[in-house]
């Protein structure tokens, strides 16, 4: 097991009167260090450092949207479809990545550099359309926008 | 506009990120002065001020600390959660505060840990604010630094995307390390919260407004705003109006005014259909109803509706509200954390008959098979997501029936693809319903 994701995740439990407290940035961490997903090995990862289960790290993981228990793209491009954002044309914009991308919602590109999904609500409603690239939020998204941001993503895969 | 920025004051439309420039136009004075009060002052302050909750609830913030028992009462460490998991539909403050104002934010942190006698301060931000974490991590850094902290440790929690995690127990269990899902009530927080201890959870937008609070006073305070309503409030605009954003102003301010003047009015000739007053949970207005109501918990309430999280999401005339419910509705069912029966269950069959009758399958029983499902709902869960499905709906049902009403007569919707939610989009990871609509209980069978 990678000791630096073993160290990372023992100077997060610092900060927290229970070890179990840590589970969340813990996970959060193996993530990143798995490039963007969580496979069983993780769990394992994180279940030594923390003195939990690898179940119990899986219960965790699928509880909360923002973990990946499937490979997902180099990059993940997330588009609000919630009322705000609806209202205001995220459906065009949607429509404009599958276009772009030859992807449908949920799915990853052949090469495996893009995952786009669909997401609730992102807080940017008055921003709308919004758009998290690599949770990074783009704001006032137009489907006339996505060719550019789709460019940009191949620029820097 | 005249009226002042509160929670805003000092950022002239800006941000206030670097601790000096914060000092210089008098930050930390409220903290100064906090810390020559006794907790029972400062709460006394809260009290004089009648700040009540800004996450939605509306819960006086004074009374909600002297719930916390006293330290010899229960010697356990006390603790202070903030919750920045901003996640209610229409609603986008929480964050501004966090980017302009994090000082402010902390500051008022600090004093309210003082004001329930405690030195443990978790901020739970969802995870997706990734820019706002940044900038409160920077700001604590430099507070640290300044040793403004005192003997208090602050913790910024990362969530991981999860709607119920706003729910102040759900938030607890989550920060505790459990999947987020609410507990039973009591023992409430106060008593026995994070890690069964006692413990005051509250809305950073309530967290930013103690500092001014400790400064002008309480009572200076109270009068902004209306009688019960007190001060200002950061207002979230969005949907079909020319300059949605954030504004801060004062409880009681026309709902109409904030649409038309602030707002700028409808865009592209449309004209206003309807409005939800205060997150996706609230019940919607019509056109006419958000004429006549002013931006205050006495007012919505008359009207049948509630200030809520203050997200104000315009709607004009291209929206189906069929669609609108399937939308929302979707949304609940997707964050529903599975606990209680009645809303896993319940948020699902809203979402299939909605579909059902949008398209065009539908009969004039679905419409009372909506309602009756979502009475099933109501107050029968640890927790009101369920509900907030239900009240929503309902809501569109009750004010918009007429509508309904045509998707069943025309057999098909009635805006025929030209709505300005045609097409909307479900979550990637709604699952499909294991049943299909036909196969809903009708109401009688679920009484047997």
């Amino acid at each position: 097991m990678s000791s630096t994701l073993y160290d990372q995740i023992q100077a997060v439990r610092k900060a927290y009167p229970q070890s179990r407290s840590a589970i969340i940035p813990a996970l959060r961490l193996a993530q990143e260090a798995h490039g963007g997903w969580l496979p069983e090995e993780a769990f394992r990862e994180v279940a030594d450092a923390l003195d939990v289960t690898p179940a119990y790290c899986l219960s965790i993981a699928s509880f909360y949207d923002m973990f990946h228990t499937e490979p997902v793209g180099r990059r993940l491009v997330e588009v609000c479809t919630n009322v705000s954002c609806a209202l205001s044309g995220a459906q065009g914009v949607v429509e404009a990545f599958e276009r772009e991308l030859g992807v449908h919602v949920g799915d990853t590109t052949e090469d495996g550099g893009v995952t786009l999904r669909t997401v609730e609500c992102l807080g940017g409603c008055g921003w709308a359309t919004v758009v998290a690239v690599d949770n990074r939020h783009r704001l006032h998204v137009r489907a006339g926008d996505v060719a550019g941001i789709v460019k940009e993503l191949d620029e820097q895969p | 506009m005249s009226s002042p920025e509160v929670v805003f004051a000092g950022t002239d439309g800006g941000a206030v990120t670097e601790l000096a420039e914060y000092e210089a136009s008098g930050g930390l004075a409220a903290l100064r002065r906090a810390r020559e009060m006794t907790p029972d002052e400062i709460v006394a302050e809260l009290n004089a001020s009648n700040l009540r909750g800004r996450g939605g609830a509306f819960f006086p913030t004074g009374r909600k600390w002297s719930f916390v028992p006293k330290p010899e009462q229960n010697p356990r460490p006390h603790y202070l959660v903030v919750n920045a998991d901003e996640s209610e539909p229409g609603t986008f403050k929480d964050r501004e505060i966090m980017l302009r104002v994090p000082f402010r934010f902390l500051e008022g942190c600090l004093i309210a840990a003082r004001g329930i006698e405690s030195t443990h301060v978790f901020i739970y931000i969802r995870g997706e604010y990734e820019r706002e974490y940044e900038i409160l991590v920077s700001a604590l850094e430099q507070l640290r630094k300044g040793k403004h902290l005192g003997d208090v440790t602050v913790v910024v929690h990362r969530g991981a995307g999860a709607y119920i995690c706003g729910e102040e127990t759900a938030l607890l269990e989550s920060l505790e390390g459990e999947r987020g899902q609410p507990r039973t009530k009591p023992p409430f927080p106060a008593i026995a919260g994070l890690y069964a201890s006692p413990t005051a959870v509250n809305n950073v937008e309530s967290i930013a407004t103690v500092p001014p609070i400790i400064e002008m006073g309480g009572e200076e305070y109270a009068k902004l705003g209306v009688e019960d309503s007190t001060g200002t409030r950061v207002f979230s605009l969005s949907g079909n109006v020319a300059s949605p954003g954030n504004y801060e102003l004062p409880h009681g301010f026309p709902l109409k005014d904030l649409i038309y003047d602030v707002g700028g009015g409808i865009p592209d000739g449309r004209t206003l259909k309807a409005v939800i007053p205060g997150g996706s949970s609230t019940p919607i207005l019509t056109a006419a109803e958000a004429e006549r109501v002013t931006l205050d918990f006495d007012s919505l309430s008359q009207a049948g509706t509630a200030i809520g999280s203050a997200a104000v999401i315009v709607i004009d005339d291209r929206a189906c509200m069929v669609q609108l419910g399937i939308r929302v509705s979707q949304f609940y069912e997707h964050e529903s954390c599975g606990k209680c029966t009645p809303c896993r269950v319940g948020t699902r069959w809203l979402t299939q008959i909605l579909k059902r009758i949008e398209s065009g399958a539908g009969t004039h029983e679905d419409l009372d098979l909506l309602l009756d499902v979502g009475e099933r709902i109501n107050g029968t869960c640890l927790c009101p997501l369920g509900d907030s499905d239900a009240i929503a709906v309902a809501s569109y049902v009750a004010k918009f029936r007429e509508e309904f009403l045509a998707h069943v007569e025309e057999g098909a919707c009635p805006f025929h693809g030209t709505s300005s939610l045609d097409g909307i989009v479900a979550p990637t990871d709604v699952h499909e319903a294991h049943v299909g609509p036909a196969e809903i209980p009708r109401p009688l069978e679920i009484v047997a």
